[in-house]
């Protein structure tokens, strides 16, 4: 079991993608788990047959364990286990346990460990679009994974225990017994999500010597080739404001390449690619921020596209391993009707993050004349230890410069 | 479709988009926004299912006016086939 998480110590194993027997390719997804951040589905990192599954979907299972044995390609002896992921950029997997979390307990995590009575309870994404499935209330489940929190597994087991009682689609009438409209997954507090930021987060202020800078810069044309863009297209190839950000953002690392990597082992390590994380707020609360691979090097649409299908994925509890350690640089854009500035946290072990604000209209000064245009303020925060205000000001003006002239890029 | 049809297809298409929001509870009448933080990105996504499960391709401009289950009914009853 790969650690997907400063403060993970387990997760469910939901299904297996494959049987022993199975040939397999480095890569391949062989397995899903379910954390407090989703279904994340689990890749081998080498090619080769399965030969044993030794956990079972709805074992809970701690960060280290075997899973699975398998053959390495060629080989045939000895058996390999599948567990602890070889060490890859990581984020927030290098980070140490809180010191006061309590220690993993020995052998399983408690299958009966039930929800305090009057605590707030969590249930998963997965877990509530199951639920929502088969017509089930999760509120009413009680919840064996990590934290008490309810998993796929157990609405799949309270369907199972009393199928005949249970609608397809419960009245409305019958649900809303609870009040007014709330997300399903809001009201709960989630504790390990917010945990994990609370570690990545405080390492970040602890180890790393931020510098910020801030510009202004002038949306106008941006938006303008935007909309002609999106007129001319059908919704299905529509592009939004974030995905200009992303872009030229990705395009400036090229100009600037020491905002693009990880401090590790007291120096920094240049990125090969640029994998640009974003952060992704999710509605029963916190954050994700997986990345998107080789943004520098794909066109709007398509970098649009994956975009969409992340944060999708983001907010449904499914993305892969890979997405969520991946990350070279992180962008964090407020999005519409939220306040104009924002100086985010640099996400360890990376050296810089770009804010955006709401893009909103000001006053702004063209050829001498003041004149309303849609503005966006751009942040960098930025590691001391890397580079310096000049470096940060010459990657912003770039930032600021192809917003300005999207027509040399889309 | 009738109202009652635009209607559920209207929920069937925020399922897609937003599988944590309980859409029963829901106050129809109310903004999406409000109720839970719905994004440019969701409100993109919602487009995109309705485009897909029911064939009406909603202008970039006429996205305000399917803010609420209501208003995207009311909006659907006039352009749907």
């Amino acid at each position: 079991m790969p650690s997907l998480g400063a403060d993970m110590e387990s997760a469910v194993l939901t299904e297996w993608s494959v049987a022993p027997g199975d040939s397999v390719e480095r890569g391949q997804i062989v397995a899903s788990v379910e954390t407090a951040k989703g279904i994340i589905d689990i890749e081998i990192f080498e090619a080769g047959v399965i030969d044993e599954l030794i956990a079972r979907p709805g074992d809970s299972v701690e960060v280290g364990a075997v899973l699975a044995r398998y053959r390495a390609a060629g080989a045939t002896e000895p058996l390999k286990p599948i567990r602890p992921a070889p060490p890859e950029p990581p984020t927030l997997g290098r980070v140490p346990p809180a010191a006061g979390s309590s220690p993993p307990a020995a052998g399983r995590m408690p299958r009966s460990a039930g929800p305090t009575p009057g605590a707030a309870r969590r249930v998963s994404p997965a877990a509530t679009r199951r639920a929502r499935e088969l017509g089930i209330d999760a509120a009413t489940i009680p919840g064996t994974g990590p934290g008490g929190s309810v998993t796929t597994a157990d609405v799949d087991a309270a369907a199972a225990a009393a199928p005949a009682s249970r609608p397809q689609r419960a009245p409305a009438a019958v649900q809303d017994q609870a009040g007014p409209a709330a997300p399903t997954g809001r009201a709960p507090a989630p504790t390990d999500m917010r945990a994990v930021i609370a570690q990545a987060m405080s390492r970040s202020k602890r180890e790393i010597p931020h510098y910020y800078l801030a510009t202004t810069v002038d949306m106008t044309r941006a938006l303008e080739r935007l909309d002609e863009w999106n007129a001319a297209r059908p919704v299905t190839e529509r592009l939004l404001s974030g995905v200009l950000l992303i872009k030229a953002v990705a395009g400036a690392l090229r100009k600037v390449p020491e905002l693009n990597g990880f401090w590790r082992d007291g120096r920094f390590e240049a990125a090969s690619s640029v994998n640009v994380g974003v952060a992704i707020r999710l509605r029963q609360g916190g954050i994700v921020a997986p990345s998107l691979d080789d943004a520098d090097a794909a066109a709007a649409p398509e970098l649009m596209r994956r975009f969409q299908d992340l944060v999708q994925r983001a907010r449904s509890g499914r993305l892969k391993r890979t997405e969520l350690t991946g990350g070279t640089i992180t962008i964090s854009s407020l999005g519409e009707g939220g306040v104009e500035t924002m100086f985010p946290v640099i996400y360890p072990p990376q050296v810089a993050i770009v804010g955006f604000g709401s893009i909103v209209e000001r006053p702004w000064c063209v050829s001498g004349a003041v004149v309303a245009a849609p503005v966006v303020n751009a942040t960098l925060s930025a590691d001391h230890r890397v580079s310096d205000g000049h470096r940060g000001s010459v990657f912003l003006t770039e930032v600021a410069a192809a917003l300005q002239h999207p027509e040399q890029w889309l | 479709m009738n109202r009652a049809e635009l209607k559920q297809a209207v929920l069937d298409a925020l399922a897609d988009v937003a599988p944590d929001v309980d859409t029963s509870r829901l106050d129809p009448a109310g903004s999406f926004r409000d109720q839970f933080d719905f994004d440019s990105m969701d409100m993109l996504n919602f487009v995109t299912a309705l485009h897909r499960n029911l064939g009406v391709d909603v202008p970039d401009v006429d996205y305000p006016q399917l803010a609420s289950v209501d208003g995207a009914v009311a909006y659907l009853e006039r352009h749907a086939s």
